[in-house]
């Protein structure tokens, strides 16, 4: 029964997103219509969860603007997603990084993933 | 009124023309097989009646066996009877598949026997709001009815009084669903929001 979901999900899937993990910092480019324009709007920070699966995925990014945490849960796989850019790859050693919301200013930096020996930086989600 | 049988295969979701995310089930409609026509005359009304999934003809009873040989099918596991259907175009062991009777945009009823969960309490059963605090000398009184009735008058217990116990395995339909999308080619039924009963329980699909 299972790969009847698959099937449905298969439609829905795109392959122009770029493989992120969380602590990684990302700009999503987000469609916004507004009347009936519609313009891009940047929303950059760090990735702290990545959740669900097939077409159900969503990642959670998390910015402080303006002193504020603004966090944003998008569908991985939303057509008003225009673009994901990969910024930064962090070195996180944990899935969930809700420890971030408690922390400020330097203490919630995350350490740069360093490329390994072995050329070997990614791992997760392939569709 | 016409419809199908199906089977529940799970919830996802889908995105519409201007990018909203759509919580659907994917039901597996079809292919049904008419397995009995009912007429006036016979019966006393027009109905059809499909068959669905397969079943091992070793655990079918020799009846029905013979009502599936009379189809010319194999035997199904799940029968039902739908009205609606025009009947006088229909022959005994005809193929229905989805695309010939759903399109996407209709609206259908479906039906199906929601998930069994047993011995279950007021609060979980009827939606009882319980007694909405643990202090104030609640002790374990938490999630309890409160008064059943009235004391020397009326004294007794309306009937009907909804109470603690069995809940689910019920026959339920959810009506007006949309049809959000259909795959022929694997016969599968998308339809917006939830469905009654657990993945693999069968469904019957109506058209609203």
């Amino acid at each position: 029964m299972e790969h009847l979901l698959k099937v449905v999900e298969a439609t829905q899937l795109r392959d122009d997103i770029p493989v992120f993990n969380p602590g990684d910092t990302v700009n999503v480019h987000v469609r916004v219509v507004e009347g009936d324009k519609e313009r891009i709007q940047q929303f950059q920070g760090v990735v702290i969860a990545i959740r669900g699966e097939g077409a159900k995925k969503t990642f959670t990014v998390r910015k402080v603007s303006d002193g504020v945490g603004v966090e944003r849960i998008f569908p991985l796989y939303s057509p008003r997603i225009a673009k994901i850019e990969l910024v930064r790859q962090g070195r996180v050693r944990r899935a969930k990084l809700y420890y971030l919301r408690n922390l400020q200013g330097k203490a919630a930096r995350i350490r740069e993933k360093r490329p390994t020996s072995s050329g070997n930086t990614e791992s997760s989600h392939t569709a | 009124m016409s419809g199908l049988i199906g089977r529940k295969v799970g919830m996802t979701t889908v995105f519409d023309g201007q990018g909203n995310q759509i919580v659907c089930t994917v039901i597996e409609a079809g292919p049904c097989v008419v397995t009995q026509i009912r007429t006036r005359e016979r019966d006393g009304y027009e109905a059809v009646q499909l068959g669905f999934g397969e079943r091992r003809l070793k655990s079918t009873p020799r009846p029905l066996q013979g009502h599936f040989q009379k189809a010319g099918t194999t035997p199904k596991g799940k029968l039902v009877e739908f009205r609606g259907f025009p009947i006088e175009s229909l022959a005994l062991g005809q193929q229905i598949r989805v695309e010939e009777i759903f399109q996407e945009g209709d609206r259908v009823h479906v039906t199906g026997i929601s998930k069994g969960r047993g011995f279950q309490g007021v609060v979980k059963r009827h939606g009882f709001a319980g007694v909405g605090t643990r202090t104030h000398g609640q002790h374990n009184r938490e999630r309890a009815p409160g008064s059943l009735s009235g004391s020397t008058f009326p004294a007794k217990v309306p009937k009907g009084r909804r109470m603690a116990g069995r809940m689910g395995g019920d026959r339920v339909t959810v009506r007006n669903l949309e049809v959000v999308r259909i795959f022929p080619e694997h016969n599968l039924l998308l339809v917006k929001g939830a469905v009654p009963g657990p993945k693999n329980g069968f469904v019957e699909i109506r058209k609203g």
